[in-house]
């Protein structure tokens, strides 16, 4: 995403100003503390063995990445199972039930992190900064997850998410909302997964992190400000269905893309579709489409305008996310703590403020000359800029490609959930009266009555 | 790449384009093409992740003893309740003083154990008499790990004098947070990753102590 140079600048510029802090600028600021004192030098008492320091810290080391391991055998099998439940045995139950199991695992026994949702940044990060290195699992942990997504659909999301998962057990009564909101809400993860990428990339900057709502429940601790955002998130997920996959997931960002082109995928009816519409209004997340005549090749223009004002939109909406990108550059660098002490340090140093930060009493106690702060703070927020202008770019591609998909319309001959958008929840089968007789529920003789009632609505101009 | 749709042979008759059978078959093909290509795409750059910059080992957080200012985050701002840090005893650096600027408050009454002259709020440290050098009465003083919130008073305290209290991560208690909470927090940004093999950070003077070459 950021030219190489610029990328790797990171590590060296961090590196720079801690190795520097680190070379003994910061005992003297102790001792400048206090009363002059020198360094009192440890008696030697014949006969007495000073305690083993080391102790202390033997009781401390690492578990090890034995979980980790664990973790990622845990996701394999989930997701396996999850897909199976979802497109051979067709049972919502069955998902739950995994949901339930991986909510239980992935979220509250390793306490929801490190999840596959912020180990994008990880992947991100090592793509930036030459010193950091991501641990196998934490690669497996993204790349898993996409690769079922393209052979299966959104099972990761019906049920193995743990934040999915969690979600999916909330929501209690879920109403639907306006497709027009829900497709325009449904842009902002493509937004947020660029912004992300380049936060991570620019410095370091874990965005995901910071704005998942769940972390706080899955670890029962978390700051009052995290509270209220969480609990907030909850209590709408209560009745509009996975409030954080549709409008704020980046990694669902990257499954809209990739699930259209899954291998396999859930399907409503169990059989050929009748096309009864008994399903079209169930679905909560809006998946459900209707059968339509048309696709790229046909003569399905949707929208009543013509190809060469079809073109100058979506040049038109890539433009404006460039130019929006352009603005936000100097605003999201703010993020960089960096950033924030130079402007902390420019504000005290030209009087605009009185007092002092801890933040930047210690700059000051480092020694490092100002200039030489405010060089790198205008090093990372160019670097801001430029990130910021991809990501414009990115979100108006986005944005265009969403003006040609809503000007065209795919070819269907049977109710089908859209691919992208479909969690794979499996709450629609049970509408389904194919599916009904499947289980035994209602007789196959009434099938007729539903096949009869379609007949009648096929006259109908939709 | 390779692989193709269901029937590729009759992809690429132009004749034949307008027939709704090779409409599928085309839709079928190019969505098994596109299929494909992001399978490779995705198992590709994931492999060249993990190949090139991936390592068993893991990441752990750690805090650099020489930044920190013992501003009392670490206690706070940690995801779990009593914090992850807490404080630890470089003893070799330790002058074992009567007076531990760690130990007691500055406003202490007495120089005994008396909870009220502690400066520990939850009387983590023990002073521990060792003997009388010439009428200089040397203390040990350790950390109880347990009972210690990681608040770093003592810390901040010791500072005043050696500087043998500091607080670290510890590996067994931490959850390992992917973007540690205390590190966003921390106004010296003293925290940073190291590896699992390296899980702790000695302080300049100790390393000095202890013979190590400086990093
Ligand atoms: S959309 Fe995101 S949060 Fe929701 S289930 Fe999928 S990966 Fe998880
Ligand atoms: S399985 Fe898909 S289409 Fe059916 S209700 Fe769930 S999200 Fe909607
Ligand atoms: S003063 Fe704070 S950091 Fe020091 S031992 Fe007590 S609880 Fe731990
Ligand atoms: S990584 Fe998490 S658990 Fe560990 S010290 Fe930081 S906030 Fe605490």
């Amino acid at each position: 995403m950021i030219p190489s140079r610029q990328a790797t600048w990171v590590a060296p510029g961090f590196r720079w100003f801690w190795g520097k802090a680190a070379l003994g600028l910061f005992p003297p600021l102790w001792m400048s503390a206090c009363f002059g004192q020198s360094e009192l030098v440890r008696p030697h008492i014949p006969g007495y063995d000073s305690p083993d320091w080391e102790a202390q810290l033997r009781a401390a080391l690492p578990k090890g990445a034995v979980w980790e391991y664990a973790d990622v055998a845990f996701l394999i099998v989930a997701l396996g199972a999850a897909s199976y439940v979802a497109i051979r045995a067709r049972s919502r139950t069955g998902l739950l039930v995994i949901a339930g199991l991986s909510l239980a695992w992935l979220g509250f026994w390793r306490q929801g992190c490190i999840c596959p949702i912020g180990a994008l940044q990880n992947v991100a990060l090592t793509l930036a900064d030459p010193s950091y290195f991501v641990p196998t699992v934490v690669v497996l942990l993204v790349v898993v997850p996409i690769l079922f997504t393209l052979l299966c659909g959104r099972t990761f999301c019906a049920a193995v998410c743990p934040l999915g998962a969690f979600q999916e057990l909330t929501a209690i009564a879920p109403v639907r909302i306006p497709r027009w909101v829900d497709e325009s809400l449904g842009l902002f993860p493509y937004a947020f997964l660029g912004l992300a990428v380049m936060t991570t990339v620019c410095s370091g900057y874990f965005l995901i992190c910071h704005y998942d709502p769940f972390v706080s429940f899955f670890r029962l601790g978390a700051n009052a400000s995290t509270w209220i955002f969480s609990i907030g998130v909850v209590l709408l997920g209560l009745v509009i269905a996975r409030p954080y996959c549709r409008f704020l997931c980046p990694l669902g960002a990257i499954f809209r893309i990739v699930s259209p082109l899954s291998r396999w995928h859930l399907r409503i009816p169990p059989s050929e579709c009748i096309n009864c519409r008994l399903c079209e209004e169930v679905c909560p997340y809006n998946a459900i489409r209707r059968p339509e005549e048309g696709g790229w090749d046909g003569t399905s223009q949707k929208l009543p305008i013509s190809n060469l004002h079809l073109v100058v939109a979506c040049c038109g909406v890539v433009i404006a996310g460039v130019v929006s990108g352009l603005f936000l550059g100097p605003v999201t660098s703010r993020l960089d703590w960096r950033i924030q002490l130079a402007e902390r340090v420019w504000l005290e140093e030209s009087g605009q403020v009185v007092g002092t930060t801890d933040a930047s009493d210690v700059f000051r106690k480092s020694g490092i000359p100002v200039s030489q702060l405010y060089e790198e703070a205008a090093k990372i927020e160019g670097r801001y800029r430029w990130g910021c202008l991809l990501v414009g770019l990115w979100f108006g591609g986005v944005m265009a490609a969403k003006v040609l998909q809503l000007s065209r319309s795919p070819h269907r001959r049977e109710y089908e959930p859209e691919r992208g958008k479909c969690y794979s929840c499996g709450r629609c089968f049970r509408f389904c009266p194919l599916e009904q007789v499947r289980l035994g529920l209602i007789d196959a003789d009434s099938i007729r009555v539903y096949a009869k009632a379609a007949e009648k609505d096929k006259a109908r101009p939709t | 790449m390779a692989g193709g749709g269901k029937s590729p042979a009759s992809f690429g008759e132009p004749a034949s384009s307008d027939t709704p059978q090779s409409r599928e078959t085309r839709r079928g093909f190019l969505a098994d093409a596109s299929r494909y290509c992001v399978l490779a795409f995705v198992a590709g750059a994931g492999g060249f992740v993990a190949g090139r910059r991936g390592e068993a080992n893991q990441l752990v957080w750690q805090l650099d003893p020489d930044l920190c200012i013992g501003c009392g985050n670490c206690a706070t701002q940690c995801v779990i309740q009593p914090s992850a840090v807490r404080a630890v005893q470089f003893y070799p650096l330790c002058a074992m003083c009567d007076i531990c600027t760690g130990y007691f408050d500055v406003s202490y009454r007495s120089l005994d154990t008396a909870a009220e002259n502690q400066l520990c709020p939850t009387g983590a440290l023990i002073r521990q008499f060792i003997v009388d050098q010439a009428g200089v009465p040397r203390f040990e003083y350790h950390v109880q790990r347990e009972i210690c919130i990681g608040c770093g008073r003592c810390v901040k305290g010791c500072a005043m004098m050696n500087g043998s209290l500091y607080l670290q991560v510890q590996h067994d208690l931490c959850v390992e947070c992917n973007d540690c909470s205390i590190a966003r927090a921390c106004p010296t940004r003293a925290f940073r990753r190291v590896p699992a093999s390296q899980p702790f950070i000695l302080k300049r003077k100790a390393r000095r102590l202890l013979g190590q070459a400086d990093k």
